[in-house]
């Protein structure tokens, strides 16, 4: 996730670091626990320093009510980041890779590591799916875990795919 | 066979075939089970390769050509037709792709029939199916016939249906199959809950999402478990990384 993430929240008001933090947590459910609330703080100095956020409070505030708005330049890159299309891509090629050096140098059966690797994906999709189910229905953070669902079921399918292969290649030999 | 109570099911070297001479087909080939009092367990596997044959023994719908099978400490192997009957009446409770709901009968008499079955009367029998029927979110749907039902509705009267009698433990097979995927996430969830109330499940599934809410999650290929997953323990702590932050700052 891009730190763009904060400057966009901050489009809708100007906002406190714990303030910040609690949307994140409505919004990610329990994908939020990857994200400290001093993470937050630390970003929100880092992108005062850039000159992307200002302080709007009287300094005499404590430093966890600090409140934070966006400058033109913070604005200017939020509506960049907007028409970005940039996306996540999960490193496929890495563990494509790990087979390929496995089978060629030796180090270990391309199977026994994609069996290890599906049992852990299982364990992972077991994870999220409970998650889904104690979300409230169409939350937000329901959205999102559906979109975790989904995608290790698409990793599941090429894990599939990667056996099938490797076991042709083992038989074939 | 020693049953401890713990073990509800205990298959050893169990195998089915179809056909003879040079058409035999080995559907289950020398397969070990044990399943736990109270665990979920889910089998996938490509079509063909036995899951549901594996189900249809299990649920004595079927009977093995060798190798030894217990269901609820009785010998599924060596029971007479009749003592079959009422095993698979009394203590399994089964879950089809399909639903086979009775299309004559409303949901409420769809689900009253089992108990009417073995024994009780139409009085405890209505009470127990309006009280299932409730558990699965259908009191309102009672005097419905399954063709005025959507497929999510039908699979949870089916449900309902098979916990009537209140077995011992719930076979289900692709209980998801015909539903799209909202209703078979509600089925998902009903599915969970009976299994956190302690019920014991075997749920034959292509798809993982179904699969990987049990305990333990076994492959089958050609006829034999080739792989078994536990799921359970040490599977926390995933979800954080899901929102890298390290990234962000």
């Amino acid at each position: 996730m891009q730190q763009e993430v904060v400057l966009a929240m901050l489009a809708k008001e100007p906002s406190h670091g714990y303030e910040l933090r609690a949307r994140l947590a409505r919004a990610l459910g329990p994908v939020a626990e990857g994200i400290s609330e001093a993470q937050m703080y630390v970003t929100l100095t880092r992108l005062e320093r850039g000159g992307f956020v200002e302080r709007l409070d009287a300094p005499a505030q404590r430093s966890d009510r600090k409140v934070y708005c966006l400058t033109p330049t913070g604005q200017e890159r939020v509506a960049e980041w907007m028409s970005d299309v940039s996306w996540p891509r999960p490193d496929l090629a890495e563990f494509h890779m790990k087979l390929i050096a496995a089978a060629q140098g030796g180090l270990a059966d391309p199977i026994s590591l994609i069996d290890a690797q599906r049992r852990d994906l299982l364990r992972r999709l077991r994870e999220v799916g409970r998650a889904v189910l104690e979300e409230e229905k169409d939350s937000d953070a329901a959205l999102l875990l559906e979109g975790i669902v989904l995608r290790l079921q698409a990793d599941l399918r090429w894990l599939h795919a990667c056996e099938i292969a490797w076991t042709k290649r083992g038989t074939s030999k | 066979m020693n049953d401890s109570p713990a073990v509800l099911v205990r298959a050893r070297g169990l195998r089915k075939d179809y056909g003879s001479g040079e058409g035999l087909v080995r559907a289950l080939d020398a397969v070990d089970l044990d399943v736990s009092r109270g665990e979920a367990v889910a089998v996938m596997g490509p079509s063909g390769c036995g899951k549901s044959t594996l189900l249809h023994l299990l649920g004595g719908l079927d009977r093995p050509s060798a190798g030894q099978l217990s269901v609820a400490g009785q010998r599924v192997d060596e029971l007479s037709e009749r003592a079959l009957a009422a095993l698979r009446r009394d203590e399994i409770g089964f879950v089809f792709q399909a639903f086979h709901l009775m299309d004559e009968l409303t949901a409420q008499e769809n689900v009253e029939l089992p108990a009417l079955l073995a024994g009780c009367t139409p009085n405890e029998a209505r009470a127990r199916a309006t009280a299932l029927l409730q558990d699965v979110g259908l009191a309102d749907r009672a005097r419905h016939l399954p063709a005025m039902l959507s497929g999510g509705q039908r699979q949870r009267v089916a449900i309902a249906r098979a916990l009537a009698n209140d077995p011992e433990i719930l076979l289900a097979d692709e209980p998801t199959g015909n539903l799209d995927s909202a209703a078979a996430f509600d089925v998902l969830g009903l599915l969970e809950s009976l299994h956190a109330k302690g019920l014991t499940l075997v749920i034959v599934t292509h798809d993982e999402r179904i699969a990987t809410t049990a305990d333990r999650l076994i492959s089958m290929r050609d006829g034999a478990f080739v792989d078994e997953t536990h799921l359970t323990g040490g599977s926390r702590g995933h979800l954080g990384t899901f929102a890298d932050w390290e990234r962000l700052s």
